[in-house]
This record gives C-alpha cells, sequence and structure tokens, in this order.
C-alpha cells in the first residue's frame, strides 16, 4: 500500500527585543549563569509582569507577514506544570484568544509553489537552562523571560523536504523582519514536528507521532525521514501505531520514545489576572502594517519589473534580506542603462566568489564603486572579461582598486592598431595554410588566427579589435 | 462530586504529598466545600460574560528599555541549593 | 496618654511642633511591646532580646514614623515569609512599591512583620507558622483575619499604624474584631508589586489605623499608578484629607436585606442599627436595596481565589528560596517539600483551586465562578447608579473564641460573608469602630462605595467616627 505523509510543525521563534517580555533583563547570552535575571523574570514573590511594547509590535509584524488575522481582542493565560526550569511553575502563553490565526507562507518546493497554512501565531515566555550533572541538575534562569513567538502549522505538508522548504521560507521572511536571530543552532529558532501516515485517499489521519530535539533544519527533514521509514514499516507490518513523543538523536540518526510516566497532561490554563487584555484594533494594525518591510515576494516582483530581471534571477537575488538590498544598490548605481549587465555579474561571477568562500553576496566586502569601475574596464574592452574575474577574486582579497590590479597584472589590453599591425603581420606570414582557407571563404580560419594574434600578445590584445584588422588586411589584398 | 481518587490526582498536580489520614479528611472536607460551591449550578448564567479582570483597563505596555538586573550573589542568596552560579535541584527522574 | 497610644496624624504634629522626638515614640513602642506582645503576638517573629536599630530618615512628611508591615509584602533584607514555613528566612531582594512610597514619604518600616494567616489564608489568624495572635479585646478571642497581626497590633497600641492586604476581607474583618479603622482600596488603586500574592484579581493593600484620618493619610502615600504593576490604575490621587469634616447631609445609603439575615449575631444586629440611626442623624437618607446574588458570593470567592492561589503558590517548592526538604530526587523534593512546606489552610485551598481549574471541571466550576462574579459586580453597579454608599456590618458576628472554627472551613469561610463580595466587585469599601457588644467586644460597620470613590468613604466615616466616641476606647492589656 501506498502511504501519504501528513506534517505540521511548531517553531518556536525567540524575539530579539533589547529586553525580556515581562521585565528589563538585558538579553544578552553567553554571560555568566544567573547574571541576566531580575526578581521577575525569577518569578521572586511579590513581583509582576508587565508585556514588552517591541514584543508585540514583533509579533503582530510577523503575523502579518505570514497574512495572519490579528485577533481584536487577545490575552495572557498561565500554562501550569512543575518543571526547575520554570520559575513560577508555570508559564505566560496564549491559549483561547491567541493574537492571530489563520495565515499561510507560500513556500517553493520542487520547483513549484505550495501554500500551507498556519494555524495561530501565539505570545509566550521562555523557559531557563538546565544542565545534567548525575546526582543533580543545575539551572541557569539567564534565557528565562524572552520573549517567544509559537508559530503553529496547519498538516499541510506532505514531505521531510516540504518541511525544510518551509523553514527555510519562514526563515527567508523573519530575516526581511528582523525581528529574530532565527539560528536553529544558537536556539533562538527550534522546531517540533507532529507526523503521522495515512493510507493514499484515506481521509481520516493516522496516529501522530511528535518529534522534538532537532538542531537544525537538517535536523528536522532527517528525522521526519527516518520517521516516515519507521512508520511505514510498522504500518506495513500491520503494527498498531502509539501516539508517542520521540526524541531525535543526531549522532545516531534515530529518533528514540520518549516514554513519559505522565499521562495526558492536564495545564489548567486560565487567563493570567497579573496580565491586562490587549485589545490590537484596525488603527494599530494598519500602523504596523506601514512599518512591515518589502517582503520577498514583492521584493522579486518589483525587481522583474524594474530591473528587467528574470524570475530565477530576481529570486536568487531576494532570498535574503541583505542580500537583495546589496544587489539593488549595485544595480542603482551602475550608470549604464542596461542594468542586466550588473545583474549578471552578482549572480554570476559574485556569486559563485560567495559560495566558494560560503559567504552571502554582501559579505563579500567588496566596494561597489570598484565593482562598477571593473565592470567598465570589460565593457569598453581595456580587459577581458576572464581578467575581469580574476581582478574580482584579486579585489575580493586584497581591497585594492581595480585600476591597481589590472595594472599590476599587465592586463590592459591592446587596442592600438600599430601596436597590434605589427603582431598581426607576423601571423599571417607563419599561417599561409590559414590565410588561404579564410580567404576561400572559411570564417573558421579567421578564429585561428585571432588566437594566434592572442597568444603572441600574451593575451592582451583586443580580440574584437585584432578580427577587424586581420579582415581588413586579407579583403584588402 | 470529587473522591479521594480525584483529590490524590489533583494533590499530585499540586505537587503535594498526602498522608493517608490528610487524604482522608482532606476528600471529606472538599466535598462539604464542593457541596456548598453547587448551589452556584442553580443559576442560568448561560449569555453572561464572564469577569476575569475587574478594571476595565486594557494594553499595558513597557518600552523595550533595560534595567540594572540583580548580581548572581543576589539571585542566589536565598537559594537552598546551589553548585557555583547555579541553582541546584534533585536529580530529576521522570 | 503614653506616646504610643497616640494616632499617627497626632505624632506627627508633635514631631512637627518638637513635643516629642521619634527616638521618645519609638522608645515608648518597644516598652508596650515589651509588656503586651507576650500575650497578644501580634508580630511573626518578635523576640524581646533584640531591638534592631532603626536608621529611619527623619525628614520627609513622616519624620522617619514607623509603620508595621503585614508579613507578606516585601521589604528589601527583611524577613518576608507570609507566616509559612515554606518561606522561612527568606529576604526578599527589593522592596514592595508601596514600601518605597512610604520610605519616599520618610516613613521607616517597623523591623519586625505582622502576624498572619499562612499566606492570608484564614480569617482568624490562627493559621500563622509563628502561632496565634490574640484580641486584645478579649485574648481568648481571635483578632480575626488574615490580617490579625496588623490590627491587633494597632488596637493594642503596639504599632502607630499598620499595613494589610484584604482579598476577602483581609483587611476590614480584622479592624472590626479589634475595634479599628481599615480600609480596602478600590482594586487598581494600590500597587500590588511586592504583595505575595493571594488571588491577584481580588488583593489589595490597605492601611489599618486608630482614626479615620489616619486611614486617609495612609491611603493616599500608597496609593498611585505603579509602571511595575499591569492592574494599577493610572488615575490621579486625591488628597483624601479634604474629604475629612464634610457635612454628609442629603447622602444617600443603601441598606442591601441580603445582608440582615439569619446568621447575624443579634447584638451586631442592633449595634448597626444604632450606627445607621446615627448616619440619618445626621442628616443622611438610609433606603433598604437589594444586591440579589450576595448569596453567591462565598461560593464564587472561594472558586475564583483558590484558583488563582494554586497558581501563585506553584512557585514555592524549595528551587530558588525558602525551605527545602531533603530527597534525592525532583519530584519527590517537590512534593515533601509542599507537604511540609504548607499548612494544613494552604494545602486545602491549593488543592481545591488546582480541581477548580483541571481537565474537565473548569466550565463547571471555575468559568462559571467568573460569569456569576459578573452578576454580582452588576448588583453593584445597580445600587450606585441610586446611592452614594452601600452600609453593611462587617461580620456577622464579633471576634470568636480562638480554635472556634478551626475544625469546620466551610464556617470559617463563612465569616467573611459580608467583606467577600467588595473584593468580587473591586469597588472599595472601609470598616470602622461603632459600639461594642454587651461582652465588650468591638462591632465594625462597613461601608462601601463606587469604585475609586475612597473619597465618599472617608468623608461618611469620619462624620461618623468624629460625631461618636467609639474609636476613643482603648482595650484593657
Amino acid at each position: 500500500m501506498k502511504y501519504q505523509t501528513v506534517i505540521g510543525l511548531e517553531v518556536h521563534l525567540q524575539l530579539n527585543t533589547k529586553t525580556k517580555a515581562f521585565c528589563g533583563c538585558a538579553i544578552d547570552f553567553g554571560k555568566t549563569p544567573n547574571s541576566g535575571v531580575c526578581p521577575v523574570c525569577l518569578g521572586f514573590p511579590g513581583t509582576l509582569p508587565v508585556y514588552n511594547k517591541e514584543a508585540l509590535n514583533s509579533a503582530i509584524k510577523l503575523a502579518l507577514a505570514f497574512s495572519c488575522e490579528i485577533q481584536e481582542h487577545t490575552k495572557f493565560d498561565r500554562k501550569n506544570y512543575f518543571y526547575p526550569d520554570l520559575p513560577k511553575n508555570y508559564q505566560i502563553s496564549q491559549f483561547d484568544l491567541p493574537l492571530s490565526r489563520n495565515g499561510y507562507l507560500d513556500i517553493a518546493s520542487g520547483g513549484k509553489t505550495k501554500r500551507i497554512g498556519i494555524t495561530r501565531v501565539h505570545l509566550e515566555e521562555d523557559a531557563g537552562k538546565l544542565i545534567h550533572e548525575t546526582s543533580s541538575s543545575l539551572v541557569d534562569f539567564n534565557r528565562t523571560g524572552v520573549p517567544l513567538l509559537e508559530i503553529v502549522s496547519e498538516p499541510d505538508l506532505s514531505s521531510p523536504q516540504e518541511a525544510f522548504d518551509y523553514l527555510t521560507s519562514l526563515k527567508n521572511i523573519i530575516g526581511y523582519l528582523d525581528v529574530s536571530d532565527c539560528d536553529m543552532e544558537k536556539g533562538s529558532l527550534r522546531c517540533d514536528a507532529n507526523i503521522s501516515l495515512r493510507p493514499e485517499g484515506a481521509k481520516e489521519l493516522g496516529v501522530k507521532t511528535e518529534l522534538k530535539n532537532m538542531n537544525s533544519f537538517k535536523g528536522v527533514k532527517d528525522a521526519l525521514a527516518f520517521e516516515v521509514s519507521r512508520q511505514t514499516e510498522l504500518l506495513e507490518a500491520g503494527q498498531p501505531m502509539t501516539q508517542e513523543t520521540r526524541l531525535w538523536d543526531a549522532e545516531k540518526s534515530e529518533t528514540v520514545s520518549m516514554r513519559s510516566k505522565e499521562g495526558a497532561k492536564d495545564y489548567r490554563y486560565f487567563p493570567d489576572p497579573d496580565l491586562t487584555v490587549f485589545i490590537i484594533d484596525r488603527e494599530m494594525v494598519s500602523r504596523i502594517k506601514t512599518q512591515l518591510p518589502e517582503l520577498p515576494r514583492e521584493k522579486m516582483q518589483r525587481f522583474m519589473r524594474d530591473y528587467g530581471l528574470s524570475e530565477y534571477d530576481a529570486k536568487i537575488l531576494v532570498n535574503s534580506k541583505k542580500d537583495a538590498q546589496f544587489a539593488e544598490d549595485c544595480i542603482q548605481k551602475y550608470p549604464e542603462k542596461d542594468k542586466k549587465i550588473m545583474v549578471n555579474w552578482l549572480i554570476g561571477p559574485l556569486l559563485s566568489e560567495a559560495n566558494a568562500r560560503k559567504l552571502n553576496l554582501y559579505e563579500l566586502n567588496i566596494d561597489k564603486e570598484e565593482l562598477i569601475n571593473l565592470i567598465g574596464f570589460v565593457e569598453n574592452q581595456s580587459i577581458s572579461h576572464l581578467s575581469a574575474k580574476l581582478v574580482l577574486t584579486q579585489m575580493i582579497d586584497s581591497q585594492k582598486p581595480a585600476v591597481l590590479l589590472i595594472k599590476e597584472n599587465n592586463m590592459l589590453q591592446i587596442s592600438d592598431t600599430t601596436a597590434l599591425e605589427e603582431i598581426i603581420a607576423g601571423v599571417i606570414l607563419e599561417n599561409e595554410k590559414s590565410v588561404s582557407s579564410f580567404k576561400a571563404g572559411k570564417t573558421n580560419a579567421l578564429m585561428f588566427l585571432v588566437g594566434q594574434v592572442m597568444k603572441k600578445s600574451a593575451g592582451k590584445a583586443n580580440p574584437k579589435v585584432v578580427g577587424e584588422l586581420i579582415k581588413r588586411r586579407l579583403t584588402d589584398a | 462530586m470529587i473522591d479521594k481518587e480525584t483529590v490524590e490526582y489533583v494533590a499530585h498536580l499540586a505537587r503535594i504529598e498526602l498522608q493517608p489520614e490528610e487524604l482522608e479528611k482532606l476528600s471529606r472536607q472538599l466535598h462539604d466545600i464542593l457541596g456548598f460551591i453547587d448551589k452556584l449550578s442553580v443559576l442560568d448564567v448561560g449569555l453572561v460574560k464572564p469577569t476575569s479582570h475587574i478594571l476595565p483597563i486594557s494594553n499595558v505596555l513597557r518600552e523595550d528599555e533595560p534595567h540594572i538586573c540583580l548580581t548572581p550573589d543576589k539571585a542566589l542568596e536565598n537559594a537552598p541549593g546551589k553548585n557555583g552560579n547555579f541553582f541546584s535541584v534533585p536529580k530529576i527522574i521522570e | 496618654m503614653v506616646l504610643n497610644q497616640f494616632t499617627a496624624h497626632e505624632l506627627l504634629d508633635k514631631l512637627k511642633n518638637s513635643q516629642a522626638t521619634l527616638k521618645d515614640i519609638l522608645d515608648s513602642i518597644y516598652a508596650r511591646i515589651q509588656e503586651v506582645e507576650p500575650k497578644v503576638k501580634a508580630y511573626a517573629r518578635y523576640k524581646s532580646v533584640d531591638r534592631p536599630r532603626l536608621n529611619p530618615q527623619s525628614n520627609g512628611l513622616f519624620f522617619g514614623l514607623p509603620v508595621t508591615v503585614k508579613d507578606n509584602i516585601c521589604t528589601e533584607g527583611l524577613n518576608t515569609e507570609c507566616c509559612s514555613k515554606i518561606l522561612t528566612n527568606f529576604r526578599p531582594p527589593y522592596d514592595a512599591t508601596v514600601i518605597n512610597k512610604l520610605k519616599a514619604a520618610g516613613s521607616s518600616i517597623f523591623p519586625f512583620k505582622a502576624n498572619m494567616d499562612e499566606f492570608a489564608f484564614g480569617s482568624s489568624t490562627e493559621n500563622s507558622y509563628f502561632g496565634t495572635t490574640h484580641n486584645p479585646w478579649n485574648l481568648e478571642c481571635v483578632p480575626g483575619g488574615s490580617s490579625g497581626g496588623s490590627a491587633a497590633a494597632v488596637a493594642g497600641d503596639e504599632a502607630i499604624w499598620a499595613l494589610g492586604s484584604d482579598t476577602g476581607g483581609s483587611i476590614r474583618q480584622p479592624a472590626s474584631f479589634c475595634g479599628v479603622v481599615g480600609l480596602k482600596p478600590t482594586y487598581g488603586r494600590v500597587s500590588r508589586f511586592g504583595l505575595i500574592a493571594f488571588a491577584s484579581s481580588l488583593d489589595q493593600i490597605g492601611p489599618i489605623t486608630k482614626d479615620v484620618e489616619d486611614a486617609a493619610i495612609l491611603t493616599r502615600i500608597i496609593s498611585g499608578y505603579d509602571p511595575n504593576d499591569s492592574t494599577s490604575a493610572n488615575k490621579d490621587i486625591p488628597d483624601y484629607t479634604d474629604s475629612l469634616g464634610k457635612d454628609i447631609r442629603g447622602l444617600k445609603i443603601g441598606i442591601p436585606r441580603e445582608y440582615f439575615i439569619e446568621g447575624m449575631d443579634a447584638q451586631v444586629k442592633s449595634v448597626i442599627e444604632e450606627a445607621i440611626n446615627k448616619l440619618k442623624s445626621l442628616g443622611a437618607v438610609a433606603n433598604q436595596v437589594t444586591l440579589p446574588h450576595t448569596q453567591y458570593a462565598v461560593p464564587v470567592y472561594y472558586i475564583i481565589a483558590t484558583a488563582e492561589a494554586s497558581s501563585n503558590l506553584a512557585r514555592f517548592d524549595g528551587v530558588q528560596y525558602g525551605y527545602r526538604a531533603k530527597s534525592d530526587s525532583l519530584i519527590d523534593m517537590y512534593k515533601k517539600t509542599r507537604a511540609e512546606g504548607f499548612g494544613e489552610e494552604a494545602k486545602r485551598r491549593i488543592i481545591l483551586g488546582t480541581f477548580a481549574l483541571s481537565h474537565g471541571y473548569y466550565d463547571a466550576y471555575y468559568l462559571r465562578a467568573l460569569k456569576v462574579r459578573t452578576l454580582i459586580k452588576n448588583d453593584f453597579d445597580a445600587v450606585f447608579k441610586n446611592f452614594d454608599c452601600i452600609i453593611t456590618p462587617t461580620s456577622p458576628t464579633p471576634a470568636f473564641k480562638i480554635g472556634e472554627r478551626t475544625q469546620d472551613p466551610l464556617k470559617m469561610y463563612l465569616s467573611d460573608i459580608y467583606t467577600i463580595s467588595v473584593n468580587l466587585a473591586g469597588i472599595p469599601a472601609i470598616s470602622l469602630p461603632c459600639g461594642f457588644t454587651k461582652n465588650g467586644l468591638p462591632v465594625g460597620l462597613q461601608i462601601m462605595a463606587k469604585p475609586f470613590n475612597e473619597e465618599m468613604l472617608f468623608k461618611i466615616a469620619h462624620a461618623f467616627e468624629q460625631n461618636t466616641e467609639w474609636h476613643k476606647i482603648k482595650p484593657r492589656l
């Protein structure tokens, strides 16, 4: 039997506000344990939370970027459970009135665009960090109270690759909004997955497994792929599935059941009496809407429209906000009418340089004016395209101006006809056969002769000029 | 209404160990209290909005501006178990 | 009269006019404490040996005059234990907002905290880890609760004035039992930041004083918007002393018929009726009104208050502060710490509240209670459309005997039958002495007003007080 995979993702995103969600402790990681804390985030008796304005703003921005409906009434609830990384033994979260619902994200997967539903985006707070030792556990509350968003997708993803593409798109958009560092390895983005399999065509969902402990996008994809084959095997063997939580072990490349004694969770959600409700009216939403940056899809369309880029090229350039900015700056600064020349440089030589160095375009640290100068030398045929690529590499490495590197390399093309005539005369004398072939009408022979001149000039001759000169000489004679 | 098993379950949720005689007594008392509370069930509250905040204020927010944190010494001053700059708790066995 | 017997405003006058020094006042307080504290036990941890040095600023409005503070209000570096074993030796790293305000006004904080029912769970101050407080009017009787220590200290002249907290009557009922003045301000009037929460949506800090003028002075100092408390109201604070000495002719008093029912002590009834007649003789107009949902207040309260408490008290788990039971595993440590650290009433309420929020019971108990709370609030709104205030007894009985109700929690809960609705509706109310029973126990008159109309309470209370002698009678200890 064929099985269909159903995946939904739950992403927890740390917002990059200056301070925590409910107190003024600066968010600064890598510090001494328990140094970025205060009575409020430690949940000391008598303390009270007040929510961070900027966190709410960022959250609304993100929800709008995912086309979510912002709820007019939203409130915080307490999610009650005991755990030592949770100082109050409840997490401030949202239950029945989340900030936003019913959004979507368009992802590019396998050459097609697919729309993935976003169930809800809600506000909550992060917990602390535990270090487990042999007979005890150590608690550091520096991370406690960092503002989090929970982004829950619909079970619309149908393969591990789609899950990967969803996360990539999500990260791309969040990068544009600049509301989070979005780094899974550093924990600023965390992702849990729900996966189930069902016979192709079946309406009802299969028994779901919750996957945790993935530390990278690739980890998410690998864990899901492992689950697809594990669950397929079980189903095919006719074995019953149980709903469970499994942890991804990246080293062993397998998922392991968490086997928890605790039955169904009873979180006893109720409205947090320490926090007021939030009424988010249309005016506030439209004000925040105006603060939204141009998002990748719009930017791509504009690049196509304004600079005549192909969809393919535009898509590459808008993949990261900073790259798109860099590219657009270059294109706008480029003085010639035909912007395509600059675009070709960006997605050609520059992108190869960036890929080779595992950097983003903007991180190549190349001076835009110098790049334009370099392209100018090629366009006025002072240097060859090949030489220019070499100069580009050196420019990135040495930060020297293009003109200096061209001189150092002695790359200026010879377009001075008197100097070239001398070389051409010699070549004609030495290649009688080719000369007669050309005269007999074989144009290939001209290419050969030009090549010979280039060789003798150590590549510095301007091939276009050389061709013209040879043609004139042989036809005139 | 409330039986011993429920009281035991709820005590577990609340992380309170109860001795058998405590459980017995508490179950009896809670039964009485809930019996009294049950007089609420005669009211028709179908169309009534719940009040979880008595003050009609909303949108209370703070500026995203840092304050001064506690030093780790101060944060750990009251701790019954610590190890260096960490709070320390017994081993977590789920 | 000796200095400790005077009211705060009288002492402030003496300090201003150099008729007394702060040292004289403190000496007389300590002398009194030494004399009567072994009988009254109003303070949580008083030991005669150590008299800590007060280091008050003698400047400011209050000339360093000390305020006695209930053990659930955080005082930096000073034991704040809610009279519970589980907070043994807890010294907060911060001051409550009310403490900051008092200090800023030049007040000093009395170095011994007032006794109370553990976590304010009780109506008799018999639930304190430090032992029972005795009523200065009759040492065999309870002082009321939970702010019984504050009320007994003021009544017994062991304190000039004091702060208490009121969740369901915890200021007014002990004030009534001890023959002093106690005010529960409008919810949101006084910051809760630093008040160790019992039920966040009901708690308010308020004054317990020897007369109405002191209550007006102290209320003004502790009131006001606090950016650290999301539930504090951003409203101007009037000078409440402006409400003193005013004419009350023509004021409309509502007498709710639901409060004059069986269960009310006959002597209390006649004392209250006399008090109402007194107000009438001063020109006020009294009429019967109805608060039809009164009978539901106690059940609603015991659901909402315990539900919130179960979550608020989850943080007492032996991790960051207070008592920790010895154990090798975390969950066992939690359970033993909370079993050994909480007293019987605390456990009862936590378990009741946890139950009310737990899966399958939330709608029937918690949600239903929130709805009935709306009905109770509506009752008051309706009456206040036509009346300036509502007058009732503070308690159906005078102070009862120690031990009389400890075995019957339900009977104990019904002691608060006249005070609870005020907290549910969020309105302000004051209790002031209005007479005595034949056995010489004080009876309290309760006045309620519209939200944020504390001025009305001071106006009527002061007019009554100035035309009676009850507040001048002192217990013989």
